[in-house]
């Protein structure tokens, strides 16, 4: 990460400002910015810390209890805070097939081909709506809009998808949110952000529509699309509730509804070779529950990095904008 | 070679010196051509929507419908008004408007001024670097799902959590917040804000970066501490999106988070989790009385298109731009 020190805020180094004996001024401190109180500072400090503990603490609770065996589990009475014999034990475990393998590979599937699908009528809808003035433009958008202010309501979508005998299928995972109205929007006011001069460069050279997308507006707009595509695929990887509608069958669950199951209710997971132990209050031990919880972060942990620097844009193109 | 209409009108503007007609007339055949390709572009993404969000909203006739599926939707007896009489007439699900709206205001009072302050003091950290880390992964948990939040709560304050296992290894008695209606708003709060407190600080750190240095150079020139730079300076440039947010925030007030209740529900009791969104899952999936929760849903979704269209009013009356802007 490359950051760019904005030469304003830069002081000059004979300022004129007071400062308190003995203390450093911070090479980023406006000239006109007092030192703060030491006690200020400490309190600041203090609260940011904490805020940050607050979410970093529990990862790293979860991570090592995953990562210990279940007797060192049950000697500190739960959850591990210090390490002690570390092992892979509870990831070979349910890694080794059975139901929570099982669950992975449907979740990946689900969220690799529901991302696809989702981002790519996704772009091609908000380039084809972001020239206002074609044909029917108007009554598109507003056939969109209305998407965004009135759901249909639970009832009817269930009784459409197990009509259309989408019960038990993973297209049911899919297809009923599959498209954003909002996310369409998004991209359609960065796509109308670029410059029409040189589409209109384009369209003289003769290129057409698709082509136009594509070698243009697709690689101006990497940033953005590849927000939308985090935004769906986080979505897909996180439903929970529409499997749990849809899907009946555990041996089709998503990771999301293994998750519930086993370790939020603690069912007994099937396969595993801690069946049948109800000593520990869980009925399969805390290190494989863990496990899972951890490959359930596991894939946004590993691709945040790469998307989190266009957020502010995304989300700020799509929310004040609208 | 295709030229929008736009395009093609400023060139003949420049070109001859006459008054052009404010709309050029462009026969619909040739718009066709013009446009086929941006038609077929949205076509997908429109076949989509009229399925899935269309068909469900004529779906909603089964309200004044006794439906069954074995009679389906075009031969089940028409019912009038009786779904939607049964519905207000029902004790829980006023219970659950009531917890709904309880909830709301809960949040409303003690999560929404979370990320403002957080944002505020975010900003004040001179280092882009710390203050980038801190961003990052303060607004992590809002990519977690429900079930994983819920989840981590109750490895943290479940009665098997690690604060029940520390308050015991020190001799104190356990408690177990999870299952514990009294204190279920609170729980429910804690857990969006550690969800999407961080989240919601992007809007707000966005709006106080528009505020130019100059304005803080020249209160300090009139001798403005830092307190009052903030109350009269950086507070004033958050004001729109903090009203806009408010107000969006109240016209959503029906819907709080479905996942999150109905993964609680069954630990706390239906007495204080139940909202009108499990309310009409549990009638509707559970105990298939598909016409009364479809009557309960829809009343819920009319209300709340009233509420939003509502504050997106209220938001133009402030003078803020709103949800979208008007015609």
């Amino acid at each position: 990460m490359s950051i760019r020190i904005d030469p304003e805020l830069v002081p000059a180094p004979d300022d004129g400002v007071r400062r308190k004996s003995g203390r450093r001024r911070h090479p980023l401190r406006p000239a006109w910015d007092e030192e703060p109180s030491r006690a200020g500072v400490t309190v600041k400090a203090t609260v940011l810390v904490v805020v940050v503990l607050t979410v970093v603490f529990p990862l790293y609770t979860i991570l090592l209890t995953s990562l210990s065996t279940r007797d060192s589990t049950i000697r500190a009475g739960g959850m591990m805070v210090w390490p002690d014999e570390l092992t892979w034990g509870a990831y070979s475990t349910i890694l080794g097939g059975g139901i929570v393998t099982r669950a992975m590979l449907v979740s990946i599937g689900v969220t690799a081909v529901g991302t696809l699908i989702s981002t790519a009528v996704s772009v091609l809808a908000a380039y084809g709506l972001s020239r206002t003035g074609s044909l029917l433009h108007r009554p598109i958008l507003f056939v969109f809009l209305i998407t965004m202010f009135f759901g249909a309501g639970l009832i009817p979508t269930y009784l459409l998808v197990s009509t259309l005998g989408l019960i038990d299928s993973y297209w049911a995972l899919i297809l009923p949110g599959a498209v954003s109205a909002f996310n369409i929007l998004i991209l359609r006011n960065f796509f109308q952000g670029i410059d029409a001069g040189i589409l209109d460069a384009a369209r003289i050279d003769g290129a057409g529509d698709w082509r136009i997308l594509w070698t243009i507006v697709l690689p101006m707009s990497k940033a953005a699309t590849a927000v939308i595509a985090l935004f769906y695929g986080v979505g897909y990887w996180n439903a929970f509730f529409n499997a749990m509608l849809y899907i009946n069958d555990n041996t089709k669950w998503p990771l999301q509804l293994v998750l519930r199951s086993y370790v939020l209710q603690g069912a007994s997971l099937p396969g595993s070779q801690d069946m049948g132990d109800v000593a520990s209050g869980a009925t399969t031990g805390l290190p494989v529950q863990m496990a899972v919880v951890v490959l359930a972060v596991l894939p946004i942990v590993l691709v945040y990095p790469f998307v989190q620097k266009h957020f502010t844009k995304g989300v700020i193109a799509g929310a004040i904008k609208g | 070679m295709t030229l929008t209409s736009e395009r093609r009108r400023s060139v003949g503007d420049t070109q001859s010196h006459r008054p052009v007609p404010a709309r050029r007339h462009v026969p619909l055949r040739v718009r066709m051509r013009r446009d086929s390709a941006l038609l077929v572009m949205v076509a997908p993404a429109v076949v989509l929507l009229a399925i899935f969000a269309y068909v469900p909203m004529a779906g909603n006739v089964i309200a004044w419908q006794f439906y069954s599926p074995y009679t389906g939707f075009f031969n089940s007896p028409w019912v009038g008004w009786d779904n939607f009489e049964r519905v207000l007439n029902n004790p829980q699900f006023l219970d659950a408007v009531q917890n709904t709206l309880a909830i709301t205001a809960f949040q409303l009072v003690f999560f929404f001024p979370i990320p403002i302050a957080l944002a505020l003091l975010l900003n004040s950290v001179l280092s882009p670097r710390v203050r980038m880390t801190i961003q990052s992964i303060v607004y992590l948990p809002h990519f977690f799902s429900w079930v994983l939040v819920v989840t981590v709560f109750q490895q943290i304050f479940g009665g098997a959590g690690l604060v029940n296992q520390f308050l015991r290894s020190n001799g104190y008695a356990g408690f177990d917040l999870m299952t514990n209606p009294d204190t279920f708003l609170g729980l429910v709060t804690m857990q969006a804000v550690w969800k999407d407190a961080g989240w919601g600080i992007i809007i707000f750190l966005a709006a106080i970066s528009t505020v130019s240095n100059e304005h803080y150079e020249a209160a300090v020139m009139d001798g403005a501490n830092r307190w009052r730079r903030m109350w009269h300076i950086t507070l004033p440039a958050m004001r729109p999106v903090i009203i806009l947010l408010l107000i969006l925030r109240l016209g959503d007030s029906l819907t709080v988070g479905f996942e999150q209740l109905i993964l609680q529900r069954g630990a706390v009791g239906a007495e204080v989790a139940e909202v009108i969104d499990t309310f009409v899952y549990y009638q509707g999936v559970i105990y298939t009385d598909w016409s009364f929760a479809a009557a309960a849903g829809l009343m819920k979704g009319v209300v709340s298109l009233v509420l939003v269209l509502g504050a997106n009013k209220l938001a133009h009356v402030f003078g803020e731009s709103g949800v979208y802007k008007r015609a």
